[in-house]
């Protein structure tokens, strides 16, 4: 048997996995192992896959995936902050042919928008609303946001977030789990292959459920704020997974419009 | 039987060295290089060739999509 040489495995017909075409080529302007990038990346495929690029409107929030337009070839509109999912009512009501998504950070969807989240999951809208938590505000140099964790240092509280003084953490996903109009709600992470490929499968399945206009689809992604955090990319990945995902479990909440019982 | 093999191939210029896809590669295959590249990073790069099976782990971690993967099936 002759030995292959990579030259024999770097072939156009070997190729198994290369970046989405719906990705554009501008260099991301996330930190390196900045969760935003792979979600990004999973939006992509999925509108791939499904062959909807035309047909796909996103709205982007304030924070650090404000320029996502940058990033993804398809329709986008950029709200003011927090204004995502009324946009997307808006877009989606005019054109109910197309498929919106509002793409939000914790500080967007959580803080300044939770007014319009609440009334557009409670309203049934025919989005798909991917909300990506981070614990904190990320952009602005990494205050305490409502998802902060108990005990969890941010710029504005150095020495942990404190019950007492500052309220607790608001479990978004929760909340909007309860609520009727929401067809589906889950919680994922994408900082390592399984959780990755779980992620897209919910964005595949809340795109598809958007097709059949059965409401809200939201999807919570736990991500990762290196810089914020100030860890390195990997440990950030493991604190994470050693701090995050006790209070925010990772799995499925409600299920074909059924809240998932533990 | 077939063995199978498998190459990464990792845009040096647009890899940010952030490490993620390494410990994602269940062969142990890529490792950050000691040169930098353009923008002052220390790229991915296939430390160990030999044991890639291009199971695509590492790309679909990596955050910049700057990893391609290509598998070949050796009779």
């Amino acid at each position: 048997m002759a030995e292959i040489t990579l030259q024999d495995i770097i072939k156009e017909e070997n190729l198994v996995y290369k970046k989405s075409k719906v990705m554009t080529d501008n260099t991301l302007s996330y930190c390196p192992g900045c969760g935003h990038g792979t979600a990004h990346r999973l939006i992509a495929e999925v509108i791939e896959e499904l062959g909807i690029q035309s047909e796909t409107i996103g709205v982007s929030p304030v924070g650090c995936s404000v320029l996502m337009y940058n990033f993804l070839d398809i329709d986008m509109q950029q709200a003011a902050h927090g204004r995502a999912p009324a946009v997307a009512t808006a877009i989606k009501r005019i054109m109910p042919e197309k498929y919106v998504f509002t793409y939000q950070g914790d500080g967007d969807l959580a803080a300044i928008g939770t007014a319009e989240t609440i009334h557009a999951c409670n309203r049934g809208e025919n989005i798909t609303i991917i909300f990506i938590n981070n614990g904190i505000y990320g952009m602005t140099g990494g205050q305490m946001a409502p998802t902060t964790l108990e005990g969890m240092p941010a710029s504005t509280c150095p020495f942990g977030r404190d019950i007492e003084l500052m309220g607790n953490p608001l479990k978004m996903t929760e909340l909007v789990a309860n609520l009727a109009g929401v067809y589906s709600v889950s919680r994922h992470s994408v900082h390592t292959p399984r959780n990755v490929r779980k992620a897209k499968k919910a964005i595949l399945q809340a795109f598809e459920s958007q097709k059949l206009k059965r409401g809200v689809s939201f999807i919570e992604i736990v991500s990762n704020c290196n810089s914020g955090w100030k860890l390195t990319p990997r440990k950030a990945n493991e604190w994470m997974e050693e701090n995050m995902f006790p209070f925010y479990p990772l799995g499925d909440i409600k299920v074909d419009g059924q809240l998932v019982t533990k | 039987m077939a063995k199978i093999r498998g190459a990464v191939v990792v845009d040096v210029e647009g890899c940010k060295g952030c490490g993620v896809c390494i410990p994602a590669c269940p062969s142990e295959v890529l490792d950050l290089a000691k040169e930098v590249n353009g923008k002052g990073y220390n790229y991915s790069f296939m430390k160990n060739p030999e044991a890639c099976v291009g199971c695509a782990n590492c790309a679909i971690v990596c955050p910049d999509g700057v990893i391609s993967v290509y598998k070949v099936k050796v009779a």
